[in-house]
This record gives structure tokens, sequence and C-alpha cells, in this order.
């Protein structure tokens, strides 16, 4: 393993790409939250909560937490076609796995809270986008929660494990190319989501927890900062 | 509001005190010796009781709250009202104050027409209202303003003291939903949109402190 390894945009291992957040961007949703990564952009509207319908999925129990994760047409070079997609929708499904843990949803009973995520741009990591601006927006829709939640994309380059990878270092391909990690995380470091295809080692992947736990506390910070600041406005 | 507690936006999950000795009130939760978090909005700290006061959201309905809604559905024993909430509100017949015909429902209040009501009870099922207080009701004449349900307190005033300048200044009679619709009845169209506009100016503020004395400078400016 090299000394210093050097990535392509001359960041260090354990950097960020340059991270803005917003809050309150919709004004006609009850929450509204935009993350950017980098050339990676997210936003999320929140509505809600407000009745189930239909009445057939209505848990009586606990609130539902319903996530549409969508890619804009123009947020690749090369068009995509808008509308849910089998990627899409595995998106929407783990960002609401991602989220649920921390959400207390318990004193909605029969009723849905909506969460739209959209991605203006995209340049890797936008799973990872969206889960950080659904849950800024979930926080400023006043929805009660444990907890916040930050999430950041590990990636392993060969054998070499990086932070926040993007796009160029995603389709890495010497050596043993290129893992990408995705884990999310509550503000106290407790995991609700991580996945990973490609070929690591367990060490490696406990070393990769380590990174994701330090990058997402910097995300935090960052998402506690808009919220803070948005209502000076 | 008084000003004496220092009050500061909390984000989920943060700790707002720590010690052993307070409280945990409204949208906050005690673990170990730290109070945390449990939603968005303004911390306070009175008398060791710590709470957050909302700053967005949904309206959420409590018992005893008056609130203002559109009648968007008649069944066989009463109405169905849109209170702006996510559960649906009914008014029984049993809770309008005088004889009403079940053939006849309409003639109280038809589909489309304003209510003055109060929750009086809220369960599984749903909210019901009642209209058999005073000052309750169908609304006959006069204009409905909408605000964020949150910043209803703010229009409201410490004790009332804002909605009543307001009353006085413009002369209008004003009831304020704790849904955020708010009822402006005046002697002139004029009136009633200019009790309008001090509603809205104090719902665009409603984060500054001492409001009440900037509506009334804002009264003296308008009135020139």
């Amino acid at each position: 393993m090299a000394k210093e390894f050097k990535r392509a945009d001359g960041r260090k291992t354990t950097e960020l790409r340059p991270v803005k957040a917003k809050v309150g961007i919709v004004p006609n949703a009850d929450g509204s939250a935009m993350f950017s990564s980098g050339d990676t952009i997210a936003i999320a509207a929140v509505y809600g909560p407000k009745k189930m319908h239909p009445q057939h999925q209505q848990n009586p129990e606990k609130g539902t937490l319903r996530c549409t994760y969508s890619m804009i047409s123009f947020s690749v070079s090369d068009r995509i076609k808008p509308g849910p997609s089998r990627r899409s929708m595995e998106i929407s499904k783990i960002t609401e796995w991602a989220l649920e843990p921390a959400l207390m949803l318990e004193e909605y009973p029969n009723m849905v809270v909506d969460v739209h995520i959209n991605i203006i741009q995209a340049d890797a990591g936008t799973r990872c986008a969206g889960i950080n601006a659904a849950a800024m927006a979930l926080a400023h829709a006043g929805i009660p929660m444990k907890s916040m939640v930050s999430s950041v994309s590990v990636g392993k380059l060969d054998k070499q494990l990086v932070v926040d990878i993007n796009k160029d270092e995603e389709d890495w391909e010497e050596g043993e190319g290129a893992t990408d990690i995705p884990i999310s995380m509550t503000d106290d470091g407790k995991i609700t989501h991580f996945q990973l295809d490609g070929k690591i080692t367990t060490k490696q992947v406990k070393e990769a927890i380590e990174l994701a736990r330090e990058a997402c506390k910097e995300i935090y910070e960052i998402q506690k900062k808009a919220l803070k600041e948005s209502l000076g406005e | 509001m008084a000003e004496e507690n220092k009050r500061e936006i909390v984000i989920p999950g943060e700790i707002i005190v720590k010690g052993e000795d307070y409280l945990p009130g409204d949208g906050t939760e005690k673990r170990g010796d730290e109070v945390v978090a449990l939603r968005y909005g303004l911390s306070e700290e009175s008398n060791k009781l710590v709470k957050i006061i909302p700053l967005s959201g949904v309206y959420h309905p409590r018992r005893g709250n008056v609130v203002i809604g559109k009648v968007d559905n008649i069944n066989f024993n009463g109405w169905m009202i849109d209170i702006n909430s996510a559960e649906n509100a009914f008014l029984s017949i049993m809770e309008v104050p005088r004889y009403v015909n079940k053939d006849a429902l309409e003639e109280v209040m038809k589909i489309g027409d304003m209510a003055i009501a109060k929750i009086w009870n809220i369960n599984k099922r749903g909210i019901d209202l009642s209209i058999k207080l005073r000052g309750l009701g169908k609304i006959d004449e006069g204009i409905i303003v909408k605000v964020n349900p949150n910043k209803v307190p703010r229009v409201i005033g410490k004790e009332g003291s804002m909605i009543k300048l307001i009353k006085d200044k413009t002369g209008c009679n004003i009831t304020v939903g704790q849904n955020g619709l708010i009822w402006i009845k005046g002697d002139k169209i004029d009136d009633e949109l200019f009790a309008k506009k001090a509603i809205q100016f104090v719902a665009d503020r409603s984060f500054i402190s001492g409001l009440t004395d900037a509506l009334t400078k804002w009264f003296d400016e308008e009135k020139k």
C-alpha cells in the first residue's frame, strides 16, 4: 500500500467533498431541505403526517414512512428516463429503512409521512445525499425523532479506503476495482443502514465503519447548523 | 412574550440541559441525567421544566381547541368538517344547541359552509366537535385568513394581547382557530382587509421578540 494515497481531486482519504445544506427550500411542503456534496445535489420535501390512502395500507399501530427517490432526467449527462425504475424503487426502500429507526411514528396511527427525494445532479453518493436531505426535511417538518441521521459512502479503491467517493472514483478499475459502501448512522453512532457489494475483508469493513463514523459526525454538524440557521430569514 | 428564559433552536437528538433535577416536558425525553430534544423547535426552560415550542409541521388537534373548518360531507347524524388535520372531524347533531330535523341537515349547514367549533373529544375513530358553547357555530359573513398553525400562539399573543390590539385598532371581531384559520368580521370590508394585513404582519415576523410593540408602530404608520 502506498504511503500517501493520492486522490484524483486532491482530497485526503478522510476528506469529504465540499458540503452544503439548506432547510426550507420548498415553501409548500411541511418540511424541506437541500443537501449537496460536491456535484451531487439532493432535495427532499416532506408532507404529512396525513391520513394514509388507500385505507388498506393503514397501520393502526404506528405511522408509516413512505419515501420516493427519483433522479431528475437531467441529473446525469445521458438523460435518464423519468419515473420509477428498479434502482429508484430499491433506493426508496433503503431510504425508508435508514430513516425509520430514528423516527417516532407511534404517535401517528393510520397516518403516513411522505418524503419525496429528488436528485438534481448526480455524481455518486446520491442515496447518501438523499438520506441526509430527507433527515433534515423530516426534522424541519416537526416529526418526532430520537436523533438525526447522517449518511456517507465509503469506497474501497483497490485496497485503499476513502470517504465520500465521486463518480470518477466509483469507476476505478485498477487492482481490485472499486467497492462502494454507503453507511447511515444516528448522531450517537448507531448504524441504521449499511450496504455493500464487492470484495472486502472483515478487518476493512470495521475500518470503513470507523471512517464513516468520523465523516457522519462532520455531516451531522453541517445538518445541525443548517437547521439552526433556517429561522433567522 | 416574556423573554426572561433564554430560548434556543434545538434539533432532534440534541441534549438541551444536563442535570438530575430537570423535568422533560413536551417534545423532550430524559436519557440518564440529560434532557434530549425529540423534535425541531425552540427550547424553553421554566421552573426546571424543559419543553419545546414547535416551529413547523402540521396541526395536531388537542382536546379543548377551538378550530375553524369547512363542512365537506353530511351523513345521517351529523357533518364531517375539514379542520386542516390528518384526522377527520365530526360534528354530531347532538352537539348542536337547537332542534335539528334529521331529514334536512342542510338547513343548518350545507357542504362548503364554514363553522367555528370546539374539539371536545379525540378518540381512535377521529375527532368529535361541538358548537354548544357561545361564540361557536356557522359563519355567515366576514373573511377567513389562513396562517401557519405554529404561528397561532404569536397571533394571539401573551394572554391575548396581540389579538386584542388588532381588534381595538381595526374595530373587527376576530376569532382565531388553533388550526391556523382566522375569522374576521368587521363593519366594512376595508376594516376586515386591514385586520388581515395586520395578522399577516404578525405571522411573517413571528420569530422576532417585542412583536406587540412592533405591531403598535406598524399601526401608527399605516394609519398616517
